[in-house]
């Protein structure tokens, strides 16, 4: 009974947060289904660093570049007349291979270095994606490709593409479950928690590590197949490092190491500083601000807070329980541990 | 009464801003990121002139009002956000500066058939085809021939080393003059992308300084400008120096000091071009905002005014006749003294207007020869 | 010949720069596990109080004075109190996060509240050149240098030779022991923030008249100190000083003989090699591994 309760709780909070989800941007204006497509993309971007961070517990710096390998894949494979399903494969693909290649020597030193080379990676594809012209356009960016059509449907109005980026979402939520509940995510949980212990229970760490960091930045490049067809046009400038640090930010502060929490932290980042722009110039201060006190009150984020109460609640109850059991075994005086 | 009262809120609900009280434009820009000097200085010149049309009683009677919305200098937010100002129904749009965001956002006005004043450079803006989009400043396609044909046959360069900074607005200004530079059988014999915001520019220089060139072309920001100036001279580097506004403006020699001396170049928009109402401006802009604008600050004020021109010759508002009523467009400044020098639009939404090469002699920008308009 | 004089001065002069402002991230993370990512604009933000000082009509000298007052108040106790106090003990991201969320603020709030344009900043020292090895120097540059090393030896004098030095050492090292020899630790770490502080607003009223004051102005600096301090190892004062100098000078030669465009990768790669090959970076000691 204990157990259930919750389960069902969270299946109907499930339910109506895809009600919402749905059904809101029919009320909305084209900017603000835009807002709301790219919120999907950006928390299906947390949503793999998540896995790299609150799952097998490595800072990735990159996340924001491999969004920009698979923007790129897809507006340059697109522009060479490619049906919208052959880039994308290759965006995920493109991105696993590069994360599992900057990983390996990575990991083969300890803990933070990760950081420090994604640090530099991140770097070196932003001057790429300007210097290399052939490839890139560089500076001026690549324009003239198009929505995908999706078994026959367009996808070109805001609505449309919209609807697409929640399903490819609702896809990368389903595998993300999946994988967190596989035996490779069970290892990546026990890696997080004790990786000594999971050395001595025989898990290979390094090679668990690695995968999450692939598969998270496999998510990476998949957010950015998206980006690319929902801006229709890609340039270097929102690929810098500061990218990498905003979604960085958004597992944070949703949560790192829940489930749900890079879709709050997304919606943090993409949705806030568009309520506030009602301040003018000062809506970036205020967003800043916010962020600062929120991380300030919650360091373990919104969903760390949430779960933080409700265990509360539980051992309250418990000892409530307990206390009340005790009462009952007290009367009779047959409690042997008090004294 | 009530039934006026009424016809009235009707003919305000059938959305035509053309019944509304005030003319409603948006102006988006680059308020923050890399760009945000550029925005600022463009929504300053904007907001001045708004505040200037406004006290002398708006537009035919109508006051105008605007609004300002940051692209965070990414061209994917200022995409979202010309979507966001295009669903308030605007008389006519401002922005944006960075000429990315405006190769994004340009189809969707264009959609829309209102008209866009933009600040973008880069040459291949105007030969996209979209006949709602105008520039408030030349293009690179006009002003880098003129500096090309300058080092070419005035200074006789046969080797000119490019300094550029690597943005669009550089990269743009780059491509365009070692094209023209090139058809006029001068050699490029160093070509240095820089970053925007460097400090130090002292390998930059010592790559000039080996490759030994007759003239260098400088094209970067002000602040750029000036400390590149600084090491050229530092390291003796004693051949001309050649640039854009942004070389020899007033920034820039109170910047670098007597370093500035001797730079010369192109000049289209500069509040030291010896024009008394471009003076006047630049004054008027100080006394408000407490700094010299650069060439965006002249960009935003002039687009208002040019709105305003194409208003007045339509005589009503009409914003989606008023892409047509710009074409073509001359305002004199004797009509309208708001647009600081005499102007014509032409079909493509380029600007044709009088402009100077000048030099910095000492500490003062000197014009040496005022270049006519192309079709007077 | 003149050419390497050249690079190697100016380079020198700004890993100067890089090192001040690198030995302040050293010094954070060594006493109390802060990244702080808005390190850069730590360094933007005293030459914004100097000016705001002089155009209420003070005169230069008490106008760096308040500046440094107001850096060591705003930069280094309200720092610690406000924001690194409440979240140290929840880990590394979170306060690196939030440092990050920080240089937003600090970077919009001068932009909104004081100008989105470049402002000149007084120069300390006289313009002109000397000639060094047939090679024109600014005397701006060399002044960078000897300022900027001048702090490093007194800094590292006085934790050497003073006793409070030498407790703030002992914190750095390990702070439960420190703590159960006596020491103070918590005003110990105190006066690390306060320390940063004033190597900031040092470092910023060096650069100042080069850089100018703008709100942007810490972005790149504030990057470029920071693998400046991971290749020095990120632990070590002095390793912060050479991974300073060797960025400014790398950064200067990669961009003169190997390419311009590429030349913020250059650091990068140095940055790599250094991680691959000697983990504990330049300088620095090998950190025990924590679980």
């Amino acid at each position: 009974m204990m157990g259930a309760k919750p389960a069902l709780l969270r299946a109907g909070l499930l339910l109506l947060g895809l009600g919402l989800l749905i059904a809101v941007p029919i009320g909305l204006n084209r900017y603000g289904v835009y807002i709301m497509s790219l919120w999907a993309v950006m928390a299906i971007a947390a949503m793999g660093l998540n896995l790299t961070l609150g799952y097998a517990g490595q800072v990735s710096l990159a996340q924001g570049a491999f969004v920009g390998i698979g923007a790129y894949a897809v507006a340059i494979l697109m522009t060479h007349g490619m049906p919208f399903i052959v880039p994308l494969l290759v965006a995920v693909a493109l991105s696993f291979a590069i994360g599992w290649a900057l990983g390996y020597p990575a990991l083969r030193v300890q803990h933070h270095y990760l950081a420090f080379v994604t640090l530099a990676f991140s770097t070196l594809v932003y001057l790429i994606f300007r210097n290399e012209e052939w490839l890139t356009k560089g500076i001026y960016g690549i324009m003239g490709f198009q929505r995908p059509t999706v078994f026959g449907l367009s996808t070109r109005t805001p609505l449309a593409f919209y609807y697409f980026c929640l399903a490819m979402l609702a896809l990368a939520t389903a595998v993300m479950a999946w994988i967190v509940r596989s035996p490779w995510g069970r290892a990546f949980v026990a890696l997080r928690e004790n990786p000594i212990r999971a050395l001595s229970l025989g898990v290979d760490t390094r090679r668990y590590t690695l995968m999450a960091f692939a598969i998270g930045s496999a998510m990476g490049g998949f957010a950015g197949a998206l980006y690319a067809p929902l801006v229709e046009f890609v340039d270097p400038t929102p690929f810098t490092l500061a990218l990498s640090l905003n979604i960085l930010m958004m597992v944070i502060v949703g949560g790192s190491g829940f489930f749900f929490g890079p879709f709050l932290g997304a919606a943090i980042a993409v949705l806030l500083p568009e309520w506030l722009r009602f301040a003018q110039g000062w809506y970036l201060v205020i967003y800043a601000a916010f962020v600062m006190a929120l991380l300030v009150y919650t360091p373990t984020g919104l969903l760390g807070v949430a779960d933080r109460i409700m265990a509360n609640r539980r051992t309250r109850r418990a000892s409530a329980a307990r206390a009340a059991a005790a009462a009952a075994l007290d009367a009779p005086g047959l409690n042997p541990e008090k004294p | 009464m009530k039934s006026l009262a009424g016809a009235l809120v009707i003919s305000a609900a059938l959305a035509v801003p053309a019944y509304a009280q005030t003319i409603k434009l948006i102006d988006v820009a680059e308020l923050s990121g890399s760009g945000a000097t550029v925005g600022t200085n463009f929504k300053n010149g904007a907001d001045l002139a708004v505040a200037e049309i406004n006290a002398k009683g708006g537009i035919l009677g109508h006051k105008i009002e605007i609004t300002h919305m940051d692209t965070q200098s990414n061209p994917g937010v200022a995409r979202a956000l010309v979507q966001k100002a295009l669903d308030e129904n605007p008389y006519a749009l401002l922005g944006p500066g960075y000429s990315g965001s405006v190769k994004v956002t340009a189809p969707l006005v264009a959609q829309a058939g209102i008209a866009q004043v933009m600040g973008g450079e880069a040459a291949e803006l105007t030969q996209m085809g979209i006949p709602t989009l105008f520039r408030t400043s030349f293009g690179q396609q006009s002003s880098m021939p003129k500096i090309a044909k300058y080092m070419a046959e005035d200074l006789k360069a046969k080797n000119v080393a490019l300094l550029w900074v690597n943005n669009d607005f550089g990269k743009g200004g780059r491509d365009m003059v070692s094209k023209e530079l090139q058809a006029r059988g001068v050699k490029i014999v160093a070509d240095l992308s820089t970053e925007a915001g460097q400090a130090d520019f002292a390998a930059d220089v010592v790559k000039v300084k080996n490759a030994n060139p007759d003239a260098v072309f400088v094209y970067l920001n002000e602040e750029e400008s000036a400390r590149a100036l600084k090491e050229l001279r530092r390291q003796n580097v004693n051949v001309p120096l050649v640039g854009e506004t942004t070389l020899l403006g007033q920034k820039v020699i109170e910047l670098a000091g007597e370093a500035a001396n001797g730079a010369r170049g192109h000049v289209g928009l500069t509040v030291d071009a010896p024009i008394p109402a471009l003076q006047e401006y630049g004054k008027k802009f100080q006394a408000k905002y407490n700094y010299i604008p650069d060439h965006n600050g002249i960009k935003g004020y002039l687009g208002v005014y040019m709105i305003k021109a194409a208003t007045e010759k339509m005589g009503k508002l009409d914003p989606k006749g008023l892409p047509d009523a710009l074409h073509g467009l001359t305002i004199k400044t004797s009509a309208e003294p708001g647009i600081l020098l005499d102007l014509t639009i032409d079909k493509n939404g380029d600007l044709d207007r009088e402009s100077f090469m000048g030099e910095v002699v000492n500490g003062k920008q000197v014009i040496k020869t005022v270049l006519p308009k192309l079709n007077p | 010949m003149s050419n390497i004089v050249n690079l190697l001065l100016a380079g020198l002069a700004t890993g100067a720069i890089y090192a001040l402002v690198a030995i302040g991230f050293t010094l954070l993370w060594q006493t109390s596990q802060t990244i702080n990512f808005a390190q850069g604009e730590f360094v933007m933000l005293p030459a914004f109080f100097v000016l705001a000082a002089l155009n209420l009509k003070a005169p230069l000298w008490l106008a760096l004075l308040i500046g440094l007052g107001a850096s060591l108040l705003v930069l280094g106790a309200m720092f610690k109190l406000i924001i690194v106090d409440p979240m140290l003990r929840h880990g590394v991201l979170p306060l690196a996060i939030c440092t990050m969320a920080l240089s937003i603020f600090l970077k919009e709030g001068v932009k909104e509240s004081y100008s989105a344009e470049a402002s000149p900043f007084p120069s300390l020292f006289p313009s002109g050149n000397v000639s060094v090895l047939g090679a024109q120097i600014s005397i701006q540059s060399i002044s960078i240098f000897v300022f900027a090393l001048a702090a490093v030896y007194l800094l590292q004098a006085f934790l050497m030779r003073t006793s409070t030095g030498r407790q703030m050492q002992a914190t750095a090292q390990n702070p439960s022991v420190a703590k159960l020899l006596g020491i103070p630790v918590e005003r110990m770490i105190l006066y690390t923030f306060l320390i940063n502080a004033a190597l900031v607003a040092l470092a910023s009223f060096l650069v100042s008249p080069v850089y100018l004051a703008k709100f942007s102005a810490g972005e790149t600096l504030g990057l470029s100190a920071f693998i400046a301090a991971i290749v020095g190892g990120f632990n070590q004062i002095r390793g912060a000083i050479a991974g300073g100098l060797l960025l400014g000078v790398v950064d200067n030669f990669a961009a003169a003989y190997v390419s311009t465009q590429y030349r913020g990768a250059v650091p990068l790669f140095l940055l790599i090699a250094v991680i691959l090959f000697r983990p504990q970076g330049l300088f620095g000691r090998a950190e025990e591994r924590t679980v």
